[in-house]
């Protein structure tokens, strides 16, 4: 091994390590942002060291796209608004796929035996179905499309003779590799077929989607690390695999479903079995909700998806204060798949200047529920839907959900009465103790805050 | 021979990441995503020689355009984490 080379392996060791390194320190709040910039000089590290490559005879082409992707990822990660995360995240595992599909295409030159083309296909398929499965998920995301699940007769024929056509090209191409028909083919049949992978899964479920796409993203990069026969792409690539699997099962695991029942649910049609629900909703007035408020000594707060899209997280802290101020001990319960993708309502709540130790897991605030006085759900529906614990019929039976109907009274903060994203009913607006606030989020919490002061 | 010591690194890879990321607590899995994300923007690296052959052939281009999307992975994934875990504070703090 030449010297220049040598240099540039050991520096990729470094980098490793500084990755690996840098996701240990994400493992607590405290250390997290020093574990990122850690993982950022690995990074640097890692292209420096690639750019001293003796192979490089022209820096033209490679200063260009530096300069285009950092300043539009600068402009982007400057600009994106907090509750805007999710559609973020889906379009960057994206250029990722499209960067490993790119890569994996141009090395094709270099490919000289069966391995090296086999990953090769394996790289520009995981890159393009992620690339566009990211598409479609920020579309959805971004409700530039509908967010709703996309699904046709005769969908399963369909996937099944894409995938056939994917396995018949890629065959012929690692036969033939000197024509490009069969390469086109792959690329043409792995981008369709990350549109058809995606279009059948509704916004709810994009948690998932989201987290299985930043495994895809990594796994794509791995795949392109076999084909230009680099090893630093292969460990920050599986790191990056792994991350996603990890919470693509934990995201499965919070909605009691398996992946491939998240995955392809929408080709079956759920169950119309009508559950009978006793008693009769209770709408509750600002004035009267703040009275009870301020009586209490516990409150709970059950964020969802609806505090994001009313953008109410500051509203929310102001709430949070004032009950304070007043002697009442202020939580929060997050439900693991509340908002778009995993972690959305701490960072919102977390933006807002929530401090962390006052957001408490499903598992945490559960046992606590039967002192609280009052929970106020924001937004949220199926997370809190007693459903899941009472009526085996429910399609989100089984499903871990945070037992608000334990609190003594419990607010539930919603635009309308109109069914939630899922179309189940939730027995929960008709319980007893809950009461309804009808209205807009922010403008609800405005109207307590104003009765405070 | 090669491809069986990638292979290597690869299952050893995938078990580090599996120890680490099942100790990152929920509050922070949203920059562990973003974060995640600026890491496999490390394809930049393998893009950075096929962008550089002075070939300005369509693999030159390709590598150009995947050092394009990679950066910007890379750079918007570590900035918009960053900004995300400095908003995170303790109690008090």
């Amino acid at each position: 091994m030449e010297s220049s080379q040598l240099g540039i392996q050991i520096a990729y060791v470094v980098a490793a390590a500084l990755f690996i390194f840098g996701l240990k320190l994400l493992g607590s709040a405290g250390t997290a942002r020093r574990g990122n910039t850690l993982s950022a000089i690995g990074m640097l590290i890692a292209i420096v060291a690639a750019l001293t490559d003796q192979g490089i005879v022209d820096y033209r082409f490679i200063l260009g796209g530096f300069v285009i992707g950092g300043l539009i990822g600068a402009t982007a990660s400057r600009l994106v608004q907090m509750t805007a995360m999710p559609e973020m995240v889906a379009l960057f595992n994206g250029f990722g796929g499209m960067a490993s599909l790119l890569v994996g295409a141009a090395a094709i030159s270099g490919a000289v035996d069966v391995f090296t083309l086999i990953t090769v296909v394996l790289s520009i398929l995981i890159g393009g179905v992620t690339f566009t499965g990211s598409l479609v998920a920020y579309g959805k995301l971004s409700e530039t499309i509908g967010s709703g699940a996309v699904t046709f007769k005769g969908q399963q024929i369909v996937n099944s003779l894409i995938v056939i056509g994917i396995i018949a090209s890629a065959i012929m191409f690692c036969l033939a590799p000197a024509d490009p028909v069969w390469l086109y083919a792959v690329i043409g049949l792995s981008l369709l077929f990350g549109i058809m992978l995606v279009i059948p899964i509704g916004g709810a479920d994009m948690p998932v989607v989201i987290s299985l796409l930043n495994s895809y993203s990594g796994l794509a990069a791995c795949a392109a690390g076999f084909a230009v026969n680099n090893n630093i792409l292969i460990v920050a690539g599986s790191l990056v695999g792994a991350s996603g699997i990890i919470l693509t099962q934990i995201m499965c695991k919070a909605m009691n479903r398996s992946l491939s029942n998240v995955l392809f649910s929408g080709f079956t049609a759920v169950s119309d079995e009508k559950v009978e629900i006793e008693g009769e909703v209770k709408p509750i007035s600002v004035e009267d909700a703040f009275y009870v408020l301020e009586a209490a000594t516990n409150v709970a707060i059950i964020p969802g998806y609806g505090m994001a899209v009313a953008q109410a997280q500051h509203v929310v802290k102001e709430l949070c204060e004032l009950l304070e101020e007043n002697g009442c001990e202020v939580n929060f319960g997050i439900h693991p798949v509340a908002g778009r993708m995993p972690g959305h309502m701490n960072v919102l709540l977390a933006e807002a200047d929530v401090p962390y130790d006052q957001l408490l897991e499903m598992d945490e605030i559960n046992p606590r529920m039967e002192t609280v006085d009052v929970a106020i759900v924001i937004g949220a529906n199926d997370v809190v839907n007693p459903a899941a614990r009472e009526v085996a019929s429910s399609p989100i039976y089984g499903m871990p959900v945070i037992n608000v109907d334990s609190a003594r009274t419990v607010f539930v903060l919603k635009r309308s009465m109109a069914s939630g994203f899922a179309g189940i009913e939730n027995p929960l607006f008709f319980k007893e103790n809950t009461r309804m606030l009808f209205g807009d989020a922010k403008e609800t919490i405005g109207g307590l805050i104003r009765e405070f002061s | 021979m090669e491809a069986v010591f990638l292979t290597f690194i690869l299952m050893l890879s995938i078990f580090v990441g599996f120890e680490l990321i099942n100790k990152v607590p929920a509050t922070l899995h949203t920059p562990l995503m973003s974060g995640a994300n600026a890491i496999s923007g490390i394809t930049v690296v393998g893009a950075i020689s096929l962008a550089g052959t002075g070939q300005q052939d369509l693999a030159n281009w390709m590598g150009a355009g995947a050092v394009a999307l990679a950066s910007i992975n890379v750079i918007g994934g570590y900035m918009v984490t960053d900004r995300m875990l400095a908003m995170f504070k303790k109690r008090g703090g």
